[in-house]
């Protein structure tokens, strides 16, 4: 082979090798990225049945209900608009608490209620979810507890 | 008054700042002596009223003086005194004065520790950091003063977040920032180099050490912040890919690629303008981390409230500095052009790769942090990116990359005998694939591929780092110089926290379990029995203390006290892990809340080797300090002759 030669067997080996790379880079990203959905596109049908999701809104007051004794937890979360059912088993985190924002990683069941694997919630008392924050933002909320839960430091 | 005096302190620092920025800088490119002179006390000056500055905003934390919004916002009269001194910097404005106090000390150190080096060299090196001092005092002042007075003064602060008062509050910022903000000297050099037009294998050997020390700081730093998540933070998760983590990450990754990189430059004069392109590309990693954490356009454990203003100043910074320093690159590379040759196997071969791996994971890193800031721009929606796609992608460039670290430490320069070679590993090789696949078995009764190939990797690179002081020891083999201890104690460490992590990965156990005291658990072989609660009363907290006692086999191993913890101030509730240490593994329990009917929820694990993780951290570290304490660095005087007459000449 000509010097020519080698340099464009070279120029296509790395061209092929990075695309495949890419390729199998963005599936890998696009497998494992979750979207966001509020209480709303779930009830809509905009949030995927076949795939995990990530379900955030406000918790709301009353609803939380848990048999004595057991990890089992269900309990509805609102974005002021629409309300679905969460049901999770397992340590809820420390600031969960009725009325207050949380996000849950979790799949829809057929029966509309949401499974979650894992629920986060803020970690400190002025924080809030940027996510949850802009939805109600969206959706208006007038007298909402959440207008005085994003602190503005300016 | 005191924090008026911090404020001006601050206004004085950035005005020296503007100075030290221009002057050394026109008086380097003019050949000016009395302006290069300004650049060495120009860089103390700025460091002290900086100093001064931090020392205002501690003392207003240490009176109370509530009158200062910040200080409101993060203390309370009842916070003991040493989290009141860590709280300086445990929110938005004060941890970028810290920021800019660790930059005043580094610029301050090259002051200091440039004797050796050319005076104009050194003067350019002040002024690029003096750019960056620029930016962010510009940042603190327009944006985050941390010496806002609020009126009217409240009685009593709102405290510091609960999740933040604990010991390491104080230690992993600190150690974190001389890291990040370390890599600001390599930088430096890089664009000083450039800018002059000259550079040699002497500019490598100068900028070796401190980014050494730059790197060394940043790994201490980003262990220290695994730890602290595991025991306070993360239900005993110790890395959660999340994106301020990934901020400090990024910057390791590339951090050490121009570690080895720079070895390759010094020893051989190769590489050049890749050297130059990875100090390039660490600050702006470190920037780009600090634009992450303190804009909060990310979801993250660590994302203070969020301010467009501040977002779009550090973004602006961003773009200038990067922008500006590709662009003097894209001249000055094309006449770097080296004549020295290498044949394809060799240490240089070895390097290379290990650095292009180094950047191609930073780059997967990379794309999975940013991923959601470009969806949410295009309004695509919201998304986040799961730890899965890391977990997944990372090892595509870290497998190649830690089998080759074995072999790669072994090659010698310039060209390297691969049968030799062979010869010289295959027993310690045939031994790391044996042992890892047979070990974990033998222990855990069980072991995926995935975990042997961990497991062999982890103990091939940690045989391959003990083969020469072996010899060493039975009174053979060749003579080890310091840098040859600084590498082989890298390495050591480095195996040694892939096993911990692999073997943590593979085999820890979790359960949620509802219990009332009088039940038992067994997990792993151990029986968790809970015994009782118990009411405790902190300084400023009150909390309810789980008692379990741990046996195993029938015999009382210990007993484990977490503790759910509500602080008088902020009132919610803190969950305190009881964990017991070990090297062969911890066993760890957190209180989660109350069931009803007596019984609590509770996370019980079992996690093997998990203290391996950060032990290869510090080891890592260790080598990275007997790199920097090599006299080769040290030769003042002949250094000193030898560059003078370079510059002399140039």
């Amino acid at each position: 082979m000509t010097p020519r030669r080698q340099r464009m067997l070279a120029v296509v080996v790395i061209f092929v090798g990075v695309s495949i790379a890419a390729t199998l880079l963005l599936r890998a990203l696009d497998m494992n990225t979750m979207y966001f959905f509020g209480p709303e596109e779930v009830l809509t049908g905009k949030a995927p049945l076949d795939k995990p999701f990530r379900l955030g809104g406000l918790v709301v007051n009353g609803s939380f209900k848990r048999e004595p004794g057991s990890l089992e937890a269900t309990f509805e979360v609102t974005d002021n608009v629409a309300r679905v059912t969460v049901s999770y088993t397992g340590v809820l985190p420390d600031l969960f608490t009725e009325g207050q924002g949380m996000v849950a990683n979790g799949r829809l069941r057929e029966d509309g209620v949401f499974v979650a694997a894992e629920v986060l919630a803020k970690h400190d008392e002025n924080y809030m979810s940027p996510e949850i924050a802009k939805m109600l933002d969206k959706k208006g909320h007038p007298g909402s507890p959440m207008d005085t839960l994003v602190e503005d430091p300016t | 008054m005191i924090p008026e005096f911090g404020h001006i302190a601050l206004v004085i620092a950035l005005c020296i700042a503007v100075l030290q920025s221009v002057l050394p800088m026109v008086g380097a490119q003019r050949g000016n002596v009395a302006w290069i002179a300004t650049g060495r006390p120009l860089a103390h000056a700025q460091f002290l009223f900086l100093a001064i500055s931090f020392g205002c905003l501690m003392a207003a934390f240490l009176q109370n003086d509530f009158s200062v919004e910040y200080v409101a916002k993060n203390s309370n009269t009842a916070l003991p005194t040493m989290f009141k001194v860590a709280a300086v910097w445990g929110a938005h404005e004060g941890s970028l004065l810290l920021w800019s106090v660790t930059l005043g000390l580094w610029t301050s150190g090259v002051a200091v520790f440039s004797k050796s080096l050319p005076n104009a060299m050194v003067s350019r090196v002040l002024a690029v950091m003096g750019v960056i001092a620029v930016g962010f005092m510009l940042f603190i002042l327009l944006t985050s003063n941390p010496f806002d007075r609020l009126f009217p003064a409240p009685f009593d602060g709102a405290d510091l977040n609960p999740l933040l008062q604990d010991p390491a509050l104080i230690i992993h910022p600190p150690m974190l920032y001389m890291g990040y903000v370390g890599f600001s000297v390599p930088f430096g050099f890089a664009i000083a180099a450039m800018l002059a037009g000259n550079l040699d294998q002497q500019w490598a050997r100068w900028t070796r050490p401190w980014t050494a020390t730059a790197w060394l700081f940043l790994t201490m730093g980003i262990a220290l912040g695994s730890w602290w998540a595991y025991y306070e933070l993360g239900w005993g998760g110790w890395w959660f890919w999340d994106p301020v983590e990934n901020a400090a990450f990024m910057p390791w990754l590339v951090g050490t690629g121009l570690m080895h990189s720079l070895a390759v430059t010094e020893k051989r004069g190769l590489f050049k303008s890749w050297t130059l392109l990875m100090a390039i590309a660490a600050f702006s990693l470190s920037l780009l981390g600090t634009f992450l954490v303190r804009s909060g356009v990310l979801v993250s454990v660590h994302a203070f409230a969020a301010d467009p203003a501040r977002g779009l100043f550090i973004l602006i910074f961003l773009g200038i500095v990067i922008g500006t320093s590709l662009t003097l690159y894209a001249y000055r590379a094309s006449s770097l052009e080296t004549q020295v040759g290498f044949t394809h196997f060799s240490r240089e071969t070895f390097i290379l790769l290990n650095s292009i791996l180094l950047v191609i994971a930073a780059g997967v890193v990379l794309l999975g942090t940013l991923g959601p800031l470009v969806f949410g721009a295009l309004d695509l929606g919201s998304v986040s990116v799961g730890p899965q796609y890391f977990e997944l992608v990372f090892l595509f460039p870290m497998l190649p990359l830690l089998l080759a670290v074995g072999v790669g430490m072994h090659t010698a320069w310039r060209s390297a005998n691969p049968r030799e070679l062979f010869r010289r590993l295959r027993w310690p090789a045939l031994g790391a694939l044996v042992a890892g696949m047979f070990v974990p078995w033998l222990v855990f009764g069980s072991v995926s591929l995935l975990t042997a190939l961990g497991v062999t990797i982890g103990l091939w690179t940690v045989i391959a780092s003990l083969i020469d002081p072996a010899k060493k020891l039975r009174g053979k083999g060749p003579r080890i110089t310091r840098s040859m201890v600084a590498m082989q104690l890298a390495h050591l460490g480095l195996g040694l926290t892939v096993l911990g992590i692999t073997v943590t990965s593979a085999y820890t156990v979790v359960t949620d379990e509802g219990m009332k005291p009088g039940e038992t658990v067994d997990i792993a072989g151990y029986t968790f029995r809970f015994e009782e609660t118990l009411p405790v009363s902190g300084p400023n907290y009150e909390a309810i203390q789980g008692v379990f006692t741990v046996s195993r086999n029938g015999a009382e191993l210990t007993q484990l006290r977490p503790e759910k913890r509500v602080y008088r101030v902020q009132t919610s509730p803190m969950t305190e892990a009881g964990i017991k240490a070990g090297w062969g593994r911890d066993l760890f329990i957190a209180l989660g809340e109350q069931l009803g009917r007596g019984a609590w929820s509770v996370r019980i694990q079992y996690k093997p080797l998990i203290r391996f993780i950060w032990f290869g951290c510090i080891v890592m570290a260790i080598g990275g300090l007997v790199g920097i304490s090599d006299p080769r660095y040290r030769q003042r005087a002949r250094a000193k002759a030898a560059a003078d007459g370079v510059t002399a000449t140039a």
